[in-house]
């Protein structure tokens, strides 16, 4: 059973961050959740559809977060209550329509959530998109544990509905994939009807528009003085107090401990940084001399601190601000407690260690040496690492240099040995087909070199159309291919519009691909990946023809696949083998690199690791001398 | 409860695919249900593709931990892979440090490419001897056809150990309610023989 709709206050149960989120939603009675997957956001939506029929909630998963908003928006304007959920890039997706709703204003509770990821664990870029709510005006919560994404989550709804706008909630990846504590609170009365009224139009007298949007966010800054977000912690005149928010808060408690400071420095907590609570933020800085502000990842804080300081000096004296701009803190990157530990250990002239010095080096020299790197892969049986060597060898037999531009999904790690290094351009979503649709018109400068697309299918609905109508229309020279494995594999195998089931597993019409390209005129074909030969033939041929044209490689992602059909023995007949005799470079484990195959260093041959091999049987039209059998064809 | 060190923390690694989340959301949800505070920090994302993945997994009955270990604080290692279970103790290994690995080598793809070496399995574990407290090496025995969940083996090889503080109850409990009905069986099979790898010693 969903831990979400566990009808029990006050239990204590353990909840992810994201499910917190979507729990603290359910507790405010939401109405409505539109949103793209992405990670580290789409637990949310997958939380709240998995309570969907029980409450009569709506979930979609719309074709990208610009849309998600728009839809989210349109059950705030009729009275509902909504959310939207978003990794970092999709708040950059959507921030056209944030920066107009913020004029227009919104009714019912709507909250954006921003899921950022520091490190960029899952991502191709580090952002920190607390900059979009000071750059829309927009309220701006953090929470620091999973009891406040719960409870936030639940008062970021009111809040949006007592100032008439959105509010932008921004959780981390150490936030939303963690899991921890949360005591449940009482689920909502819902029974909110929809209905339209009014007029809301951005553009319409913008300045006074952009005035009034002033305004509310001076109202949010009232509410936020008094919020119960905002703490602190420490001795009453401390001279030294760290300021931090959200994952920071964690950090700095544990570093304070961990250096014995808990008698000294003082920690001022907010979890409402947009706009600053600023007579509570003076309130606590009136004996400070000294601040260091922790924060992931711009020095956003520091600096919106910074100047309510300056402002302040009158009232407040001098204060020393320590973090990413005297380099105590770097500002990029993630945070954790030996990275807030040694700043403060290096301003107030203190050793601070873990383990004993000796031990780590020891241990690390003992290990290094056994330690062989581990890349991530394509999965056993992934038609990515197909449909990437089918790209490699058509380049390769076209003989003109060409190459491969790539996209956002699983199939980014072709830029790596996984597929056999083929991608040499990574953006954002859809930026694949556009960079190609350039490439193709630059002819005339002597660019001579066929240019691919490589663009999953869930990316070709969310980004990738309108670059492949511009190559259409300007007539460019590119090849697009569609990957198609059947749904959003990356970020856990939602559904899109041609995977023929909506965000509740409910049937769906189909978007067809291919009748997409067909309709923009563009030459498309589409084949199996695992028909290798049959693959490597038409894309070649295709390379061979002028103007925009699309192959659509489909094959189900064969996690999935072998999920619900079972999976067929695949295995090495020892007598066909013949190892290194062969010629073939052991090209099924060494080239290949499926990881469902491994060398017998003692037999000499190639075996199948029947754990890990997910019996694709792809290996087995591969291998020169006929050697790997599938059980059953 | 109180514990005998405050917080405890435990580090799940393995590879991805070989199922950490379940394995840490069993061992928390079991110290949430005997009224702990549990933390669970995990590596998602592109990780999942085969690469290295870690669960830090952190009890106090005081307070609500940060998601993330410090370096050099593990006190106990769950390996799920021989070297992953190295490449933790590196970092996060102290001479008191507790280790249960599974020796079961999953190759990384440049071993498989020929540019790199994977070391042998009885090098490991003695290097993992040589720099922690306790080395328990449970075989994942495979059941003929179909191989057992090493990750579930795992959680019941660790409830049997003696060093987490929960009874093998509670995390048969969480189980239950974790899990989806049909895979309850299979997984608590795949639990109980961890259980008894552990108490045969």
């Amino acid at each position: 059973m969903s831990i979400v709709k566990l009808d029990q206050p006050g239990k204590s149960v353990l909840m992810m961050g994201n499910e917190a989120i979507a729990r603290g939603a359910i507790e405010a009675g939401v109405d409505f959740c539109a949103a793209y997957p992405g990670t580290p956001s789409s637990e949310v939506p997958e939380s709240l559809a998995s309570v969907a029929e029980h409450f009569g909630l709506y979930v979609e998963w719309s074709t990208n977060e610009m849309v998600a908003a728009e839809a989210a928006a349109a059950a705030s304007l009729s009275g509902l209550r909504a959310i939207v959920a978003m990794k970092q890039n999709g708040v950059n997706v959507c921030s056209d329509f944030l920066m107009t709703v913020n004029l227009s204003g919104t009714k019912g509770g709507l909250v954006f959530v921003a899921a950022d990821d520091p490190s960029a664990i899952s991502s191709s870029n580090e952002q920190d998109s607390r900059n979009f709510a000071r750059f829309a005006d927009l309220p701006l919560l953090e929470p620091a544990t999973f009891q406040e994404a719960k409870d936030m989550t639940k008062w970021a709804f009111e809040l949006s509905e007592s100032v008439g706008l959105p509010c932008i909630l921004r959780s981390v990846t150490r936030l939303s994939h963690s899991r921890g504590n949360v005591k449940l609170g009482e689920i909502a009365e819902r029974g909110r009807s929809a209905r339209f009224e009014g007029v809301y139009i951005a553009g319409a007298f913008v300045s006074a528009q952009h005035s009034a949007l002033h305004q509310k966010l001076e109202k949010a800054r009232e509410e936020f003085e008094g919020s119960e977000f905002n703490w602190y912690v420490g001795p009453e005149e401390a001279a030294f107090v760290i300021v931090t928010s959200g994952s920071g808060w964690f950090y700095s408690r544990e570093a304070v401990a961990a250096l014995g400071l808990d008698g000294q420095v003082g920690i001022l907590k907010l979890g409402t940084t947009w706009p600053l609570p600023e007579r509570f933020i003076i309130d606590h800085l009136k004996q400070a001399t000294e601040i260091l502000v922790v924060e992931e990842v711009d020095p956003f804080l520091e600096q919106n601190i910074k100047v309510l300081l300056a402002e302040q000096t009158k009232t407040l004296g001098p204060i020393e601000v320590y973090g990413a701009r005297t380099g105590h803190l770097p500002g990029f990157g993630e945070i954790n407690q030996d990275r807030v530990a040694k700043a403060l250990a290096s301003i107030r002239g203190l050793e601070y260690r873990t383990r004993d010095e000796a031990y780590a080096k020891k241990a690390n020299e003992l290990a290094l040496p056994s330690l062989p790197p581990r890349m991530p892969t394509f999965c056993a049986g992934c038609p990515h690492r197909a449909s990437m060597w089918a790209i490699k060898a058509a380049l390769k037999l076209d003989g003109r240099n060409g190459f491969a531009t790539g996209d956002i999904g699983c199939y980014a790690l072709g830029a790596g040995p996984a597929g056999f290094f083929q991608l040499k351009t990574i953006h954002c979503m859809g930026a694949g087909t556009g960079l190609a649709s350039g490439f193709g018109k630059l002819g005339q400068f002597g660019f001579d070199q066929p240019v691919i697309a490589v663009c999953g299918d869930s990316t070709f609905f969310h980004a990738a159309i309108p670059g492949l109508i511009n190559a259409r229309f300007n007539s460019s020279n590119m090849l697009m291919v569609v990957l198609d494995n059947g749904g959003t594999a990356m970020t856990g195998f939602q559904p899109h519009p041609s995977s023929g089931c909506d965000a509740l597993g409910r049937p769906a019409p189909v978007v067809e691909i291919e009748e997409v390209c067909k309709a923009i005129g563009v030459e498309v074909r589409v084949r199996d990946p695992f028909e290798v030969d049959q693959a490597i033939e038409d894309l070649y041929d295709m390379l061979q023809n002028d103007g925009a044209k699309v192959m659509v490689f489909r094959r189900r992602c064969y996690l999935v696949e072998s999920k619900e059909k079972g999976k067929k023995r695949v295995f090495v007949d020892s007598e066909k083998c013949i190892g290194d005799d062969c010629g073939c470079a052991r090209f099924c484990s060494r080239v290949f690199n499926c990881p469902g195959i491994i060398w017998d260093a003692e037999a000499g041959k190639a075996m199948i690791d029947e754990v890990v091999c997910t019996g694709c049987g792809v290996c087995a039209t591969l291998c020169p001398s006929g050697a790997i059998i599938v059980e059953g064809g | 409860m109180a514990l005998e060190k405050d917080p405890l923390n435990l580090i799940i690694a393995g590879v991805g695919g070989q199922g950490n989340v379940l394995a840490s959301q069993i061992v928390a949800s079991a110290g949430i249900k005997e009224g702990l505070y549990v933390t669970v920090g995990e590596t998602y994302g592109a990780s999942q593709r085969g690469g290295p993945v870690m669960s830090h997994v952190r009890f106090s009955a005081q307070a609500q931990c940060s998601p993330l270990i410090p370096e050099g604080q593990a006190d106990i290692v769950v390996g799920m892979e021989p070297v992953e279970a190295l490449r933790i103790v590196a970092e996060f290994g102290n001479p008191k440090t507790r280790v249960i690995v599974n020796p079961r080598p999953i190759y990384p793809i440049w071993v498989l490419a020929g540019q790199a070496k994977y070391p042998p399995v009885e090098e490991v574990l003695g290097k993992l001897e040589e720099l922690v407290d306790r080395v328990e090496v449970v075989r994942v025995s495979e059941d003929g056809e179909t191989p057992l969940p090493a990750n579930v083996l795992m959680m019941g090889a660790l409830a049997a150990s003696g060093m987490v503080p929960m009874a093998i109850a509670s995390f048969e409990e969480a189980m239950k309610e974790i899990l989806a009905p049909k895979d309850v069986e299979l997984n608590l099979h795949a639990f109980r023989k961890g259980v008894e790898a552990m108490t045969r010693g």
